[in-house]
């Protein structure tokens, strides 16, 4: 099925499922221990043996020698993969660094062997006594010392709109101010983890993966072997965030250590591993700068960011959404990218916008206040329903405006004192924050199989995945919604490479993407089911279980009589986003307390309002806003990969020094969704919403804290020490 | 994890005697601690000794009004006893500020005392530490060491105790009582339990080899105001940028006992003196000889404001 024109009347409008707040149906399973995960599949590869990932111990260097010799003589040990004996390796398209080091190492923790044993523990006791010598080189840790190095990448160019640099010298009032943003870990519960297994020169790879398609390709490129001799099975993912789209080590070297130990292996990363031998989303530096007239029109808005990466890899497009979330006739954005030899940067939880965001809506807060505006007004003031650039080409749906409105109202806004450091309750400071949502909506191609089978069951065979974010279920509501059965009579089948291609997860693109792909093979079935019965399926309605023309009624089961039917199809979207700017919106609020003594920051409540397209189930819908709010927390509070500068590692790898929010630290979340529905976007008028739910939060959390305390931090995280110096004497 | 062997000993006597007998033996109790470094073989005793059957997990009224604690009395238990609660506030505190539910259920008294730093360096075994590997190097002077000591460190070491509980209990002024390998028993003032790191960082306490820690005694209750406070990053499950133990009496006077900032709970008994004159008056002598690093230096400034807090929060 082709999109190519706005969505008009189709089976989804009923709105018998889409739309419902439905419990996950994959619930069951979680919490009785049984949906198999990617370590834990003894059903398929009972046998397996455990392989222990040993990682290089320089961030930049060549390796001298390794020796094996004790390892493999270690009670239980089956074998050690190191890039001596592990044949020619390729590099899948999507990764930067090598999965396996040898003898280059480039970056800290970049895998080098894999000792496979019988057991877990002896094959990292083994691990223990693998000897790798090293010629360590000097590398470029410090993205600030590398700033004046760095380049322009070739995605994404810059842009300009009028002349910036003259509309900006002349505004009245102006904004110059420099932000930074830490590295940051996914951090997601289930660590990369891989079962491999090999049978007839092909292998099966149980795995934790967003993007199957990505990884069988890239897994087969390494190998060298034809992509139909891979196959990825992904049912269910403890997490991803961004950290699992791509093919990383754990599925590399079970694969690897299967075939050198002639058995199923499976790996997992060791949580200390992760921070260094996986992705990570780069620090940034952005300059942003505004001018505006005295009644608050932006008349210049510029955006600057430099990110590293290791050679070949690409920069954070921080500055992107500055392109067009606010009105202003002439603008700047430019991405610059340096050479650093830290771990390998790559996506996390919306990038590009998430810290992007982080910077710009504190720029805007610190307008506002410059101009006397309450920073509301400000952003309402600056609203556009067109792209600033291309004024003939309008956002397909923008309620920015509304959501900052409604939130406003929800929360109490009113209350807020404009002053900061005024607010004072017992031992605390209170203050309130607000910042815009922003982040584009992007559509993928997705295939899915549908199967009627004789006993009645609806299946849905597709390898989109479900990283917990409820893809099962929003693809249930759509088949039952399509062909007019139960919910409970649809089976959903994901994660695996057999299935049709799938838009995957990333980028809030799988939810409306991987639905309306399963719509399209709906209706493909509603076709040959029709056809089956004889009926016209352009006149034939799919309600209650039965197929209907005007008063010729028929169960739709009876399609299957002769046997199973079985429809595929796939949605592929045209060029409705050249002519519509598609983007999710919304207004993010926070009250936090800061101890007026320790400058200690907590999150007292939170509210996002959103506008993302037709919300398919509001249940899943708030558990991924609520969740990417609470990343937002941890990303302006305290979430930091700590660089050591002198030997180019991540020095907090671990889940004690890189923390992240707990329990303690989210009192209380409310999400609100605007009706919408976004008829550009796809047959199910749907968006993505989970990013959106963390663009902007930082800023909004950093907002409050000024509000509260009159100090304006900009380098990320907002840590204690960074106020103490200037906070209110305490009375 | 490299192989152990193991045993289960009988008496706090023969659980000495057994790691005194087995070179690089170590006493395992609740293992929240010994266990994952074990795991990333940082710790690698060749034989365990577990004495959780030792009958040391009572707490007990001692002659002179106070309490004694049993090495094993685990943390939750300690926290939520009653005697406990009425007269020693700040260490049922401390200890609740600690850790999560689940370890402060199978961590022991006496392990409390004994756990490792949390210096990111001495976790990573690819890295330099002197903690660690006596001689190599510390990674953490002139690297990551926002989290480190600002007092008390030494060229050789940076390294802060993580614990909370032992800051209440040098605060209340607690005694150690060990066994020997020879039966001996002995009775250390807390005050004198754990060591700086000078030029031995890997010897942090004057435990000899094989000594077993069999109670903790709290003298009679102090009174007061018992307030413990603890600064952090996140409102939970996370060490201490900087904590406070303190017993503030109705006159003004007290105590006040540091964590966070050193190689061991930190307290100038000779500053105490000038609590009526308020937080700054006391931390200007506590911390002076302070040698922060540019990373920590603000913990200095942390430390006086967080007295200053206790103080407010226990004058009412």
């Amino acid at each position: 099925m082709k999109f190519e024109t706005p969505a008009t009347t189709n089976p989804i409008d009923q709105l018998k499922h889409i739309g419902k707040p439905t419990p996950r149906i994959d619930g069951p399973q979680k919490t009785t221990g049984t949906a198999p995960y990617a370590y834990e599949r003894h059903d398929r590869a009972p046998d397996a043996a455990y392989g222990y990932v040993v990682g290089a111990t320089i961030a930049k260097g060549r390796i001298t020698g390794i020796d094996a010799s004790r390892a493999r003589a270690a009670p239980g040990v089956l074998a050690v993969v190191t890039a001596q004996n592990a044949g020619k390796l390729g590099k899948g398209e999507k990764n930067t660094a090598r999965l396996l080091a040898g003898p280059e190492v480039e970056h800290y923790h970049q895998a080098v062997a894999v000792v496979v044993a019988e057991t877990f523990e002896q094959a990292r006791a083994a691990a223990g006594l693998l000897r790798v010598d090293y010629a360590p080189a000097k590398g470029a840790f410090d993205l600030a010392a590398a700033k004046g190095s760095a380049e322009s990448p070739k995605d994404p160019p810059d842009s300009h709109v009028g002349d910036f640099d003259k509309a900006f010298a002349t505004a009245p009032v102006k904004l110059d101010a420099t932000y930074t943003t830490p590295d940051q870990s996914h951090a997601m519960m289930e660590p990369h983890a891989s079962t491999a297994a090999w049978e007839d020169g092909a292998v099966t790879i149980w795995t934790a993966n967003q993007m199957i398609d990505w990884g069988r390709s890239d897994m087969a490129a390494t190998l060298g072997i034809p992509k139909a001799k891979v196959r990825l099975v992904s049912p269910f993912i403890g997490g991803g965030f961004g950290g699992k789209l791509f093919l990383r080590a754990d599925a590399l070297l079970a694969a690897l250590g299967a075939k050198a130990a002639g058995r199923p292996v499976k790996v997992a990363l060791t949580r200390p591993m992760m921070f260094n031998n996986t992705t990570h989303r780069p620090a940034t530096i952005q300059r942003i700068r505004i001018g505006a007239t005295r009644d608050g029109k932006i008349t210049a808005i510029g955006h600057e960011t430099w990110s590293g990466d290791l050679p070949g890899g690409g920069a954070e497009t921080a500055a992107e959404q500055t392109k067009l979330l606010y009105a202003g006739a002439n603008r700047l954005t430019a991405t610059k990218l340096a050479v650093l030899d830290l771990p390998e940067g790559n996506a996390m939880r919306a990038p590009g916008e998430a810290p992007g965001l982080m910077a710009l809506e504190i720029a805007i807060d610190e307008m506002a206040e410059k101009l006397g505006l309450d920073p509301i007004e400000f952003r309402i003031r600056n609203d556009t329903q067109v792209d600033p650039a291309k004024p003939e080409r309008p956002f397909s749906q923008r309620q920015l405006v509304e959501c900052l409105r409604q939130g406003a109202d929800r929360f109490g806004w009113k209350d807020r004192n404009a002053t900061p450091g005024r607010r004072r309750e017992g031992r605390w400071l209170v203050g309130m924050g607000v910042a815009a949502a922003f982040r584009n909506n992007l559509t993928m191609k997705s295939g899915a199989r549908m199967r009627l089978q004789p006993d009645g069951l609806v299946v849905v065979e597709t390898d989109m995945t479900d990283i917990g974010t409820g893809s099962y279920t929003i693809i249930a509501q759509t088949a039952a919604e399509t062909l007019g059965v139960p919910l409970k009579q649809v089976v959903v089948r994901l994660g695996d490479s057999s299935f049709p291609v799938s838009a995957g997860s990333g980028g809030q693109w799988g939810g409306n993407s991987s639905t309306a792909g399963v719509y399209a093979a709906c209706m493909k079935l509603r076709e040959v089911a029709a056809g089956k019965l004889g009926l016209d399926p352009q006149k034939a309605e799919f309600v209650d279980g039965r197929v209907r023309v005007g008063n010729d009624s028929r169960p739709l089961i009876e399609a299957a009589r002769d046997g199973e039917l079985v429809a595929e199809d796939f949605i592929e979207f045209g060029d409705l986003a050249k002519k519509y700017q598609q983007s999710t919106f919304g207004g993010h609020f926070v009250e936090v307390g800061v101890d007026a003594w320790t400058a200690e920051v907590r999150v007292r409540r939170m509210l996002a309002v959103c506008a993302a397209g037709r919300i398919l189930n509001p249940t899943s819908a708030r558990s991924q806003v609520i969740g990417a709010m609470t990343m937002g927390t941890g990303a302006a509070l305290m979430e930091e990969l700590v660089v050591d500068k002198r030997r180019g590692f991540f020095a907090n790898h671990d889940l004690a020094g890189y923390e992240v929010p707990v329990h303690a630290d989210i009192p209380h979340q409310e999400v609100v969704f605007l009706d919408e529905v976004d008829p550009v976007s796809s047959p199910m008028k749907a968006k993505g919403v989970g990013e959106l739910g963390i663009c902007g939060v930082g800023a909004a959390v950093a907002n409050a804290v000024y509000n509260a305390t009159g100090v304006r931090v900009r380098d990320y995280p907002i840590t204690l020490d960074k106020l103490l110096d200037g906070m209110p004497a305490v009375a | 994890m490299r192989t152990f062997t193991y045993e289960r000993a009988k008496s706090p006597a023969e659980a000495a005697a057994a790691v005194a007998r087995n070179p690089g033996a170590r006493f395992i109790a609740g293992g929240t601690n010994l266990l994952d470094l074990m795991k990333l073989e940082i710790e690698t005793p060749a034989h365990l000794v577990d004495v959780n059957r030792l009958e040391l997990d009572r707490i007990e009224a001692t002659k002179d009004g106070g309490l004694r604690i049993g090495a094993l009395v685990r943390n939750t238990d300690l926290a939520a006893d009653k005697r406990v609660r009425k007269d020693y506030g700040v260490l049922s505190r401390a200890l609740l500020a600690g850790a999560s539910g689940q370890l402060r259920n199978k961590a022991t008294t006496a392990g409390n005392l004994l756990q490792r730093t949390r210096c990111p360096y001495f976790y990573d075994t690819a890295q330099p530490c002197n903690k660690r590997t006596p001689g190599s190097g510390c990674s953490a002077i002139g690297g990551f060491s926002r989290p480190l000591a600002v007092i008390g460190s030494s060229d050789q070491c940076i390294a802060t105790h993580p614990s909370d509980m032992a800051v209440a209990m040098r605060v209340l002024d607690a005694v150690v009582e060990t066994v020997r390998p020879n039966g001996e028993t002995r009775a250390i003032p807390i005050a004198d339990f754990h060591r700086l790191p000078e030029k031995t960082p890997a010897v942090e306490t004057v435990l000899a080899p094989g000594e077993l820690i069999t109670a903790v005694t709290l003298p009679a209750p102090v009174g007061g105001k018992q307030v413990y406070r603890k600064v952090r990053d996140r409102a939970s499950y996370a060490f201490a940028l900087v904590s406070v133990a303190a017993v503030v009496q109705p006159d003004g006077g007290g105590r006040a006992a540091f964590g966070g900032v050193a190689h061991r709970p930190w307290r100038v008994e000779a500053a105490e003196a000038a609590m009526p004159r308020g937080a700054k008056a006391v931390t200007d002598q506590v911390f002076a000889g302070a040698r922060p690093t540019e990373q920590n230096a603000f913990k200095l400034v942390l430390a006086e404001r967080t007295l200053g807090s206790v103080l407010a929060e226990a004058r009412g």
